[in-house]
This record gives structure tokens, C-alpha cells and sequence, in this order.
């Protein structure tokens, strides 16, 4: 049966998340043939960000700018949403698993009285029924889960949804909507920047994490060249972040973040069950650690035993030295 | 301070898993209480010991979660209820949880509710923001620190990574990200003492509610295991033709490069 998917899109510094086109690719899936609607809020000019909706596969995209949505708070969102909601009366919603996706869709739902499924890595369409697949037990287990009643609510995960290939001999009217927003009860008083280069871990292709093996929060500097190298990002295991190493944010496993990059290079982390349930699901695994008895080596593809300290710098300079050939 | 502290019983963090007839094996298996939730019952410790007032820390579940109720109340938590749905519901989801939770909190006037930021076994991560939407209370999600002054509460949270600076008010709820504090350990008088307080069970008919008002808006199909990993290669040799090995390897074999 044909549906109307609301796909919410999300911006970082001006220009939208890789997961926003990978949830076009999902409702559209979701919709079966029915119509992919993108909405945007933000304040200021949107339509530039709402024509890439379009060439990603969104027939058409609501607009909301309103001062009130300069920047993400949980009340001003939801309202704005909802109010687009009630004028589309969607079947389906469609948005990324990410810090403002886990923040709203909650809460849109609670109001909606409906269903959501959270944190999807894989979306099919069987028997008539479309079938979430979504990692539990921090990825030591999957379930497939379906919406029983009502509206088909859900979030991606980053990374794990291939996005339609952009196409901008596509078109789609680009339409604004107004809304009221009143009582913001959240005031944003700063944000302090600590992710260093804007590629969240969770989006990131490339990670390169260290472990207490690193030593130092020096001991890092290496890792972050190779990462710099490979266009990637820094994340880390908890002994790294316990021992100060790092900050906390950067910490990966059951209680930090999951993430499923294309490469994952694990250096100085011994591989402990908790650290394994944040990556064990990345395409590619490299470990590199001394011990040749490290459990990391049961999950890694490639293994080096070695020194981080000797192996590291020269396998920057290698890739280096590949980029400059090709 | 009327503080509240949702509290789930989860699987432990060491325990592999195993299906077994369509669904997680459980036996044998060792529980905690959510990682999360602890930093959650911690920092209600905390604010309570700053500002006057009780914990409250409230579970749904079955009888077992009594245990982890204990462990609270020994960590310094004054109260506990179990909302125990053992003979009343066989299946349930987000919406059902925060259905219970929401009858729950009616007429208690709480100031605020301390969740975790997510569960570790079904992970959605919804329960918090969802019942902080029923009650039409304010919600702040992952806080990594909280200085609540009169009715003005100060916070920072981690988005992704970043820290954001919030001013908000009570009534609140919030959701505890890693950071926020480090949980204590009972001690042992605390633990004699934990004993004592009053753990309150109730049924959801003591809620005013019924199986249809609950009823799940989702349900699981299939539970199944991520496909085994074939062992990998461990590079030999050199460390200068590992690199170059692994280099190749990532280019020609895994086309990750
Ligand atoms: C409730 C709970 C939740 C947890 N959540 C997480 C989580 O989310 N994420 C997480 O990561 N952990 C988590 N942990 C902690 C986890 O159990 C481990 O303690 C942690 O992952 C260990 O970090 P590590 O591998 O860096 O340190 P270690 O286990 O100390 O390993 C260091 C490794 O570095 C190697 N090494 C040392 N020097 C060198 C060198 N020069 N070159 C190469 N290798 C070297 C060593 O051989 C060793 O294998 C959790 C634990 C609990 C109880
Ligand atoms: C009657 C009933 C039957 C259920 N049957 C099943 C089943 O068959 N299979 C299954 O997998 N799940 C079942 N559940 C659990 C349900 O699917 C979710 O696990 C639950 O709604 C919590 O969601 P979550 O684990 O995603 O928690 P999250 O939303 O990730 O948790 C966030 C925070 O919410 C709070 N919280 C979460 N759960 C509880 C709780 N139970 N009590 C108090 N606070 C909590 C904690 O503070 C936690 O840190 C059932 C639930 C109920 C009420």
C-alpha cells in the first residue's frame, strides 16, 4: 500500500547530513510507491538544502525558518514538526538516529500516541509488512521488529542505509510553511566545540581508536595523523578515556557510542566485550597490538603485532605515499 | 526535592548472548542495574544531599528486579517501587512502558525524574524524552552535569561529542549520559540499612489500567545473532612490509582505501 513519508532532515554547519539522503533511501522504501516528503527547519534560507533533498529522491520539500529554530531545542522542534504533521497527516516518518533524532522523535511520538522504532540498520519490505532491523544487546544481537498499529515511525542508523545516488535533473516544489512557537523551556546558553573536525564518529567512514596501550594523551598524536591521512576521525575505548587519555566523549563501546565505519583500526585496545559491542559491526577491522593474544584479534580482519609507537607513524607515511602515487 | 529515578535491570555488560527459541537466552545470565541508571541514581543521591528532599527509584518488571531496587536503596535511594507486570501483561514495547509510567507519576508531583540515557539490552533510547512528553515537563537529554539553584537548573549534555550549556527550570526530566558523575559502590551499612526502606510493589491494576491501554504499538518478529567473523589475517614479517601488506591488503582486498 502506497504511503506519504515525512523524512525530517538535519543540517550541520550549513549543509545536510549524509543521513538525511540515507533516510530518503528508507522512506522511500517505506512508502512503497506512494510520495517522499522532506522537511527542513532551521532559520534563514533553506532552499538550497531542500533542492539536495530533491536530488536525493524527496518528490517534494516543506521548509520551516523561524528565528526559534536558529539552533536545535527539544520544545521548538516538536512543534514545528508536528505542526507539518498535522498538515500532511503522513503514514510513515522517516529520520536519522542521531543526537537531535533521539531527542525528537521520542517526543513526537509520545504525542502522536504512536509506535517507533529506534536506531534501524536495515529496512525490507516482506509480506506487505516493512521490516525494521535494528542491533540490541549493543549489536550482540539484531531483531527485526515491525509497527503493529498505526503510523510507521522510525530512526537510522548513520552509515548503514545506502542513500539513492544524487540526481539533479530530478525536480519538486520547494514549499514554506509558517508556524507558532511558544514556550521554549530549554535555553541553549553555548556550545562548546570539542568534536575537532565536524565528522561525528558515528558518520565517520574512517576510524582510528586508541586504548590505554596509547599511554598518554600525547600518545594520541600519532593516531591522529593516520586519521587525518585516511580522512578519518579519533575515538577511543573507555581505559583510554578512564585513564584521562581523552575525553569521553570520544569513547566507543556498550556505553559509548556504536559505531559501524567502512574501516576501523584499533590500536592498543585489547578487545573487551563491552569495547567489541560498539565496533564489531565496522566493514573492516585493522588491530594493532603488541600482545599477539589480545582478544581484538578475534574480530579484527587485518592483524599487525606490534609496537603502536613503530607501526602507526609508518603505516601514516604508507598511506600517505599511496595517496601521492595515485 | 521530590527527585524520581527510572531504573531498568539489564543484562550484564560481560554476559555474551545466546538465542534460543526466538528469543535471548536468560539463564544463568547475570544482571546490573542499567550503567546508565546508576549515574542516574547517583546524581539523584547527590541532589537530594544538596537540596533536602527523597529518591524515589522506580522500576517496571518482574520480581526479580527486586535486587537491583535493593542495590539502589543501599547506594543511598530512600524509596523503591515495582511495578510489577509479571501476571498482568505478556508483551509490551516503548509505548507501553512509558503508558505505566505516565499513570504512575500522576498526582506525585515530582521535581524532578533522572532516567538513564538509554537501556543497554533494547536500546531505544525513547522512555525518557516520551514520558517527559506525557507529563509536559521539560526534557533535557544526555546531561553530563547538573546545578540546580531554587526552580533554575544549569546543565550540560553531549551532542555528539560537543558540550551544550542549558538553562532550564523544574519540574524536569533528564537523561544521564557517562560523565555525569561516578557511581558509588553500597557500602556495607548500607546495604543493612537498604534492608529496611520501604519497596513498594504495585500492579497495574493499582494504576487504574488495563491491558488495552498499554497494548504495544510495535512487536519483534525474529531475534537473531550478527553472522560469525571468519578469523582474520595476522600480518607477518617486518614491521615495514606488514605496513605495506596491510596498506595493499586495504586497497585491493577489503577496497576500503
Ligand atoms: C559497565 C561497563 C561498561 C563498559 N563500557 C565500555 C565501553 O563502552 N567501551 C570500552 O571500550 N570499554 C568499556 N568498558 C571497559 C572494558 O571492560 C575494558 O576495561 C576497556 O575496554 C579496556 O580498555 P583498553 O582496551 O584500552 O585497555 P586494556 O584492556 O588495558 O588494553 C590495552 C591494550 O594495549 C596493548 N598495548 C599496550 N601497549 C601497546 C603498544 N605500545 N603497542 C600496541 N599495543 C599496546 C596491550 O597489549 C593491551 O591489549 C566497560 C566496562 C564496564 C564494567
Ligand atoms: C509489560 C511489558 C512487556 C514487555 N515485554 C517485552 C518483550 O517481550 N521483549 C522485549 O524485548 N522487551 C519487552 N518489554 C520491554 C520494552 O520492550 C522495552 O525494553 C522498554 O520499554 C524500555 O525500552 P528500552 O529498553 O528501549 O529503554 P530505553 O528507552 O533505552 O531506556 C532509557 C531509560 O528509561 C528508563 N527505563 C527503561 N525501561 C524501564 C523500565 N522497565 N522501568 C523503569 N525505567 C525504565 C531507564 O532510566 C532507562 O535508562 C516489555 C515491557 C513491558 C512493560
Amino acid at each position: 500500500m502506497s504511503k506519504k513519508v515525512l523524512v525530517i532532515g538535519e543540517s550541520r554547519e550549513g549543509s545536510l547530513r549524509n543521513v538525511t539522503f540515507e533516510a530518503i533511501a528508507a522512506a522511500n522504501l517505506v512508502s512503497d510507491g506512494g510520495e517522499v516528503v522532506g522537511v527542513l527547519c532551521g532559520d534563514g534560507d533553506l532552499k538550497g538544502m531542500a533542492q539536495e533533498m530533491v536530488y536525493y529522491g524527496a518528490a517534494r520539500v516543506i521548509t520551516v525558518s523561524n528565528p526559534e529554530l536558529k539552533t536545535y531545542t527539544s520544545d521548538g522542534y516538536a512543534q514545528a514538526v508536528q505542526q507539518v504533521i498535522d498538515d500532511e497527516s503522513p503514514e510513515g516518518i522517516i529520520m536519522g538516529h542521531t543526537a537531535i533524532g533521539k531527542d525528537l522523535t521520542p517526543k513526537l511520538a509520545s504525542r502522536l500516541e504512536s509506535g517507533l522504532i529506534s536506531d534501524a540498520t536495515e529496512v525490507v519490505v516482506e509480506g506487505g509488512d516493512i521490516v525494521f532491523t535494528r542491533p540490541i544487546y549493543s549489536g550482540k544481537a539484531f531483531e527485526k521488529k515491525k509497527i503493529t498499529d498505526g503510523l510507521i515511525f522510525a530512526t537510522i542508523r548513520p552509515n548503514n542505509i545506502p542513500s539513492l545516488n544524487r540526481d539533479d535533473s530530478l525536480t519538486g516544489a520547494v514549499s514554506e510553511k509558517e508556524v507558532q512557537i511558544s514556550n521554549i523551556r530549554t535555553i541553549i546558553k553555548e556550545v562548546l566545540k570539542k568534536s575537532s573536525d565536524g565528522v561525528d564518529l558515528s558518520e565517520a567512514k574512517v576510524i582510528v581508536a586508541g586504548g590505554r596501550g596509547v599511554k598518554s594523551a600525547e600518545g594520541f598524536e600519532p593516531l591522529e595523523k593516520l586519521a587525518e591521512a585516511l580522512g578519518g576521525t579519533v575515538g577511543a575505548s573507555r581505559g583510554a578515556c578512564d585513564a584521562g587519555y581523552c575525553d569521553y566523549s570520544l569513547q566507543i563501546g556498550q556505553t559509548g557510542k556504536v559505531v559501524t565505519p567502512d574501516l576501523y583500526i584499533a590500536c592498543g585496545i585489547s578487545g573487551a566485550i563491552q569495547h567489541l559491542a560498539g565496533m564489531s559491526n565496522s566493514k573492516v577491522i585493522v588491530a594493532v597490538n603488541k600482545d599477539p593474544e589480545a582478544n581484538i584479534f578475534n574480530v579484527a580482519d587485518y592483524g599487525i603485532v606490534g609496537d603502536l609507537f613503530d607501526v602507526i607513524p609508518k603505516l601514516t607515511e604508507e598511506i600517505k605515499q599511496m595517496k601521492v602515487n595515485a | 526535592m521530590n527527585i524520581y529515578v527510572l531504573l531498568k535491570r539489564t543484562f550484564d555488560t560481560e554476559e555474551k548472548i545466546a538465542v534460543n527459541g526466538g528469543a535471548i537466552a536468560d539463564d544463568g545470565a547475570e544482571y546490573i542495574i542499567n550503567p546508565y541508571d546508576e549515574y542516574a541514581v547517583e546524581e539523584a543521591i547527590n541532589l537530594r544531599d544538596a537540596h533536602g528532599g527523597e529518591v524515589t527509584v522506580v522500576t517496571i518488571g518482574e520480581e526479580d528486579a527486586e535486587k537491583q531496587l535493593r542495590t539502589a536503596l543501599a547506594m543511598g535511594a530512600d524509596k523503591a517501587v515495582l511495578i510489577n507486570t509479571e501476571d498482568d501483561l505478556e508483551e509490551g514495547d516503548q509505548f507501553t512502558t512509558v503508558k505505566i509510567l505516565e499513570a504512575f507519576f500522576e498526582g506525585k508531583e515530582a521535581d524532578i525524574i533522572l532516567a538513564g540515557n538509554v537501556a543497554i539490552d533494547e536500546a531505544s533510547g525513547q522512555v525518557g524524552p516520551r514520558l517527559a512528553e506525557r507529563l509536559d515537563i521539560a526534557c533535557v537529554t544526555t546531561i553530563t552535569k547538573i546545578e540546580v539553584d531554587g526552580t533554575t537548573v544549569n546543565i550540560e549534555r553531549d551532542v555528539e561529542g560537543d558540550v551544550e550549556k542549558v538553562e532550564t527550570s523544574l519540574p524536569l526530566l533528564v537523561t544521564c549520559q557517562q560523565g555525569l558523575n561516578e557511581p558509588r559502590y553500597p557500602s556495607l551499612p548500607g546495604i543493612m540499612k537498604a534492608k529496611k526502606k520501604p519497596l513498594e510493589e504495585l500492579e497495574i491494576d493499582d494504576l487504574d489500567l488495563e491491558e488495552d491501554d498499554v497494548e504495544a504499538k510495535t512487536t519483534t518478529m525474529e531475534i537473531f545473532l550478527p553472522p560469525a567473523k571468519e578469523a582474520g589475517k595476522v600480518l607477518e614479517g617486518e614491521v615495514d612490509d606488514q605496513v605495506k601488506e596491510l596498506v595493499s591488503l586495504l586497497k585491493t582486498e577489503a577496497k576500503v582505501l
